[in-house]
């Protein structure tokens, strides 16, 4: 047991229970808050799989962006949600819960089967990449590569995605412009 | 080292919570919330396969694909909720059963 096992068992930990109290809890304020340390979570496990540029963006995008978006959004939409939340009052196994409870258990029962019977530490590629050193080291300097890879073998996606964000932003403004009366 | 399975594992567990809330929640804005999850799930498998690719790094560029797609995706679905809360006076999507004229 070396220290990064016992550091990913802690952060998947972290991130399991703060998921678990998101969907148990009734005050969004606290599930939104909540929201953020899962979050916050998943980057610790990012870094520990060795792909350090994808925790910083992780925590750039997510964190920063869309986390103040839904905190908006939950301000914008008012008292109504408040009230909502607070009918609500059963505990977290109640009658009106089972059956999304039972969707849940059972989903998760055939994931686990099927990954305990993938055994992906022996797929076939995967010795492969470890026979050519083609898999990360620690040592290794990431950052570089991506942005070398992006700019040549990636970049119609690249471009792809960002005329979409650019659709996604005018999609946006216009959804939630003002109506003019006419 | 951490063996790939207990990544899977995590993003397991993950996924289902996310599966959870959306089936359960009352609220458009928990229902997003469970899909950020479910959408974050996915990444964490795609990270943890991209260990072993360090040439074409397929793995960890589709995260970043898949980050930047959520972050859009978030944006509309809140211009959307906000038109709805507008709109019905209410965010919980089993109210909202009637057409805007």
């Amino acid at each position: 047991m070396n220290l990064m096992q016992v550091l990913f068992y802690f952060m998947a930990l972290v991130t399991l229970a703060s998921a678990i109290f998101v969907a148990a809890t009734k005050n969004l304020v606290r599930c939104i808050f909540m929201f953020f340390i899962t979050l916050f979570g998943l980057a610790g496990l990012y870094v520990l799989s060795l792909a350090d540029f994808v925790a910083i963006t992780q925590i750039v995008i997510y964190v920063g962006g869309i986390l103040v978006l839904i905190l908006f959004a939950f301000m914008l939409s008012g008292k109504e949600t408040l009230n909502i939340i607070a009918q609500q009052k059963k505990s977290f196994i109640s009658i009106k819960n089972i059956p999304a409870l039972l969707l849940a258990v059972l989903f998760l029962i055939v994931l686990i089967n099927m990954i305990i019977k993938v055994d992906a530490n022996h797929l076939g590629w995967i010795k492969k990449a470890i026979d050519f050193k083609n898999n990360i080291q620690p040592e290794t300097n990431m950052t570089e590569n991506i942005g070398v890879n992006l700019m040549t073998q990636y970049l119609l996606p690249f471009e792809a995605v960002s005329i979409l964000l650019m659709v996604a932003l005018v999609g946006a403004a216009h959804l939630s412009r003002k109506e003019r009366r006419v | 080292m951490i063996s790939l399975t207990d990544f899977l594992i995590v993003s397991a567990v993950l996924f289902c919570i996310g599966l959870y809330i959306i089936v359960s929640k009352h609220n458009a804005i928990q229902i997003l919330i469970g899909i950020e999850l479910m959408l974050n799930a996915a990444i964490l498998n795609l990270v943890a396969f991209g260990k072993y690719d360090r040439f074409n790094n397929g793995g960890q560029m589709f995260a970043l694909f898949a980050i930047v797609l959520a972050a859009a995706t978030t944006a509309v679905a809140l211009a959307i909720i906000l038109n709805v809360y507008k709109q019905y006076k209410t965010i919980d999507p089993g109210k909202v059963d009637r057409l805007g004229d």
